[in-house]
This record gives C-alpha cells, structure tokens and sequence, in this order.
C-alpha cells in the first residue's frame, strides 16, 4: 500500500477503528484533541459509537460500562484529563476490563503547558490511581509505530483482560509523518465469556465488579492479578536498540527524544564518540534484563538518560536496571522544552571523558 | 521563476496537513528576497504545534514582520486574533501573507476581516495535498474547498500543488498531486497557480510550474 501523510492524533484514532473499536467515548484536551474529533466523524460511519461526554471522569465510566460489556472501547486524552481518569482506571484493572487508554503527554504539574512534555511516566507505569495494579504501557516513537500500537493494544487488553496505555508525547500526536497501513498479526483472543452483555443461555449471570468486602477474597484478586502481571512481564516486554554493540555511551530515552536521540548518536559517532540508544518500547514491563545486560558489558562506560521532564521519572527504571554497574546521568527539561540533538551530544561527551 | 502569487495580499487555506505554514513562511522569505516589504500574518488558531509563529527569528532576520498573537501566548492554542492585522490589511505599501488554520474551522477567522479583505487586492489560495486521505480525491478536495469558501465569505480564485510526504516525497508524489490539482480545477474553474516543492525536484514535473521551497518547519531532530 502506498504510504499517505498522516497527523499522529488522526492515525491514533484511524488505527483504532481499524481494530475493531467499537466505543469510543472522550472530551476534548489539547494536544490530542484531534482523536475525538477523527472519531466523531468516522466511527459512526463505521458502525460504532461515539459520545463526547460531560467530562474525562464521564469518560473512563463508559468506557467501564461499554467493556463490561463485552465491547471494544477506547478513550483518549493528555495529561491532566488522564489524572481525572484514574479512579476509573483502578476500576476497571480490578474488574479486569479491557480497554485502550491514550494518553498524548503535555507539560505538567497541574494544568501545566499544551506543549509536549513525558511527566506522566510514574502515573501510566506504577498505576496513577489506588490499590496493587499495573497497565500494559506502550510507546511509540514515530507515527508508525503509533498506528501499529493502538492496533496491537485491543489485543493485548483482551488477551489479558487489562486496560492497556498508549503513551505518546504531543509532538507525536501533533506532527505529521509518511505512514502505510498493514496487518497488524491478530492474537489468538479468549471468549468474552465473562461480559455482562444479557443472560444468553448461562446458568449464572455474570458481575463486573471491583468491590471485595470479604479480605479473603480480596487478597484472592490481588493473587490472581499479580499472577497475571507477572505473566506479561515474562511474554510483552519490548524494547530497541540502535548501534549499541560497540557503543561506550548509552542514551536512554522513549518517545520523541528517542528520536532526536537517533540524531544525536550519529553526531556523536561522528565526533569518535562511540554512542547507541536503547530505547523502552514499553514503558511497563520495562525491559529490566536488557538494559541490565548492556549494564554489564565491559565496553560500556555509562549511560545518559533523556526525558521531557524535569527531573527524570523513566531515570528510576534505569537505575533498577543498571543496579550501580555504570554511572547514569540525566538530561531533561520539562514545561513543553524539548532536549536538543546538541544538548544530548554535549552531555554524552561529558560522560565519556569522565567515564573514560 | 516569477514568484506565481501576484495579489498584495495572499491567503493560504486548505485542510490540516497540506502544508500552508511552509508554504507560508517560504513565500514571505521570497518576497522578502525579493526586496519588497513583507508582513507574515499567522492565523492559525487550531493547531497548538508547528506554526509560523515558531520562526519569528529566521522571519525577522529576513526583515519579514510577524504578525501573530501576543508573545505571552506564543505556546498555547488561544483562539485570540491579533489587532496588528489591521497594519498588514490598511498599508498598501506592503505584502501581506496570511497563513490560515486548517479547514473551515481554521478560516473562519477571514470572516472577521472580510469586509477589510474585500478591499484590497486580494487572492485566497486552496492547497491541495495528494497524501492526505481525507482530501486525496477530487470530490473531498471540492468539498473542503467550498466549505471553507463559505464559512470565509471569500471566493477562491487560486490552487496550489503542495503534495509532499515529508523526508520521502518523491517526483511522483507531486506529479499525483498535479493530476489532483487539475482535476480539481476543471471542476471548479480555479486555475492552478503553480507547484511548491523542495528545489531539488526542479525540472521533474514536465514544465509544470514549480516554486522552489527549502524546508523550514523542521522537526526536533532534523
């Protein structure tokens, strides 16, 4: 298929329909405002529904009700919309419904910036709402990638009964690349035999429920829940690596300073600084292992971690990861600044010569 | 080539995506080169990123007036218009570029002005963009095309090939784009004023008229 220009936020929104989204329920935000807007003209022509609720909390509680039952839904929205999500969000991890949540970054705290920014890292991996849950956590660094996530993830919510979390920044959901359309490998789904969608010959009905008076049965949950987590550390975690095998210098980063990352790399290479990437691609389960490994490679003098936030959130899993083998230094604005390939060249450099 | 926009005042519309900022901002610099006066008004108050606005430096250095909403909302998606238009719509000594927001929500902030507009030697541009799915055939182009004309209250009288497909555009990309453009202009009437592209793919589109750009809506890692 030929490739066609695409905004992030409208293939975010045509790649859902494409799997299949049935429901789509959302308020607008900016930087992702567009998803909402791609939505409401095209997923009633597709045969689904769309409603833009009263509120991003309206929102999350359809999208509750829609996957109970049984229906594939989405939601979408940026920042401060995806805290006011996260009762919703704990809900539905401990009713184990699946959905697709997106989550197109802008600067924070609070209300913050529209322009981009990747201080949501802690709230999407270590569960922004309450209780013992994880959220499947992807990605993308590009608009490829974005369509081809969102495609994947109505998979992977069903496959584990989980809502799943498309992380971009809105530099992605804002800017417009060549992308082609192709065939995202289906995964072999369970039956949604759990659904609260009418009697349909059961002996029983079924209960989307999240309530567990008795501590017993609510530990019974969390046991099963953690069971599942684990299995999707060991089955989905995804990562890249760019020009590591010889590298010296590892930058760390995901999203769009993983691409600038790209540019810096060669800069650096160029100026006989032997430097790669390595690249999350899911954010949780991180690719602990991995990065550990690189960690212990004798050529390897350190790593820079690179993120659009002011202090680094991602930084922690790195340190997880390296465990004190190599140093680890940080380089991130916040606000809506994004990391310059200068910037990223400057601070490796330094590492280098230090580490050297 | 002469430049192919003659009108003092040039307004650039079509749907999201087609490239009217680049076309926009290489326009200004070439009046500019030119040595005439230049005044770049952007309009655009429906997309957040990516707007003229972002090269005040590289505009002002080329001595180009910008024109946009106040420094202190440069970041964020206000649907505020600035009062400086009124510089670039009453001083007939200048030429003016308008860089329109997408779609007909994006030009509906012509209608403010329209009655000013109306006045002056004026020409609304429709770009057209081969790649971009929702206005890739004739009919979806037209559509938009008059819907934006409707919601402005302005007649366009020019189209503009700017088919690309960022880093990988190729001389067939733009050649497509041609054969949408003058489809479209059979239909409507409205002349194709000419084809924007890179300079490097002068001389590949069979004496069509090409205005030569160079990239400046650049992204982080270009």
């Amino acid at each position: 298929m030929p490739k066609e220009l695409w905004k992030g936020n409208e293939a975010i929104a045509e790649a859902a329909i494409r799997a299949g989204c049935d429901c789509f329920f959302g308020y607008p935000i900016t930087p992702q405002s567009e998803v909402p807007e791609y939505m409401s003209v095209h997923l009633p022509a597709a045969g689904g529904v769309f409603v833009q609720s009263e509120s991003e909390i309206a929102a999350i509680n359809m999208v509750y009700g829609a996957a109970g039952s049984g229906m594939r839904v989405m939601t979408s929205s940026s920042s401060p919309g995806i805290s006011l999500k996260q009762e919703g969000i704990t809900y539905l991890a401990a009713a184990e419904l699946p959905c697709v949540i997106v989550n197109c970054m802008r600067g924070g705290p609070g209300l913050g910036t529209i322009q981009p920014g990747q201080g949501d890292y802690y709230q999407a991996t270590r569960g922004g709402g309450n209780g013992d849950y994880r959220t499947l956590v992807l990605a993308p660094s590009n608009i490829q990638e974005t369509a081809d996530f969102v495609q994947e993830a109505f998979g992977l919510a069903d496959q584990y009964r989980n809502p799943v979390m498309i992380v971009c920044d809105g530099l992605i959901g804002q800017m417009m690349e060549p992308i082609e359309w192709r065939e995202i490998p289906r995964r072999k789904l369970p039956p949604k035999d759990w659904a609260a969608n009418g009697r349909r010959g059961r002996g029983h009905n079924n209960i989307i429920n999240s309530l567990y008076m008795d501590p017993e049965a609510c530990d019974a949950l969390n046991r099963h829940l953690s069971a599942k987590y684990a299995e999707m550390e060991r089955r989905e975690v995804r990562w890249a690596e760019e020009a590591c095998e010889d590298a010296e210098i590892i930058l760390t980063a995901y999203g769009t300073p993983a691409r600038i990352a790209l540019t810096a790399i060669e800069a650096l290479r160029a100026r006989g600084v032997k430097a790669g990437l390595f690249r999350p691609v899911t954010l949780w389960p991180f690719p602990e292992a991995a990065l550990r490994a690189l960690a212990e490679r004798g050529t390897v003098r350190g790593f820079l971690d690179v993120e659009m936030s002011s202090c680094g959130q991602m930084l922690d899993d790195v340190r997880l990861a390296v465990e004190g083998r190599k140093p680890i230094r940080y380089l991130g604005h916040a606000g809506g600044i994004i990391p310059t390939a200068e910037e990223m060249v400057q601070a490796a450099e330094a590492l280098w010569k230090e580490a050297g | 080539m002469a430049i192919p926009f003659v009108h003092r005042l040039t307004l650039l519309t079509g749907h999201y995506g087609t490239g009217k900022t680049e076309v926009a901002v290489n326009l200004a610099l070439s009046l500019a080169a030119e040595g005439q006066r230049v005044m770049l008004a952007d309009l655009d108050i429906v997309n957040p990123y990516f707007r003229s606005r972002e090269r005040r430096e590289l505009l002002e250095a080329a001595g180009i007036r910008l024109i946009a909403t106040s420094q202190a909302c440069t970041g964020a998606d206000v649907p505020a218009l600035p009062a400086e238009l009124l510089a670039l719509l009453e001083d007939r000594t200048a030429r003016g570029v308008l860089d329109i927001g997408g779609d007909p929500s994006g030009a509906r902030v012509l209608a403010r002005w329209r009655p000013q507009i109306l006045r002056e030697d004026h020409q609304l541009v429709y770009l057209v963009n081969a790649n971009r799915p929702e206005v890739r055939t004739p009919e979806t182009a037209i559509a938009y095309l008059r819907a934006i004309e409707a919601v402005c209250g302005l007649t366009c009288t020019g189209l503009v090939n700017n088919t690309h497909l960022c880093r990988e555009t190729a001389p067939e990309d733009i050649r497509r784009g041609a054969v949408l453009a003058e489809a479209v202009s059979r239909e409507t009437g409205i002349p194709v004023l000419c084809h924007t592209a890179e300079s490097r793919f002068a001389g590949q589109l069979e004496n069509r008229p090409l205005f030569p750009m160079e990239i400046r809506m650049k992204k982080p890692w270009e």
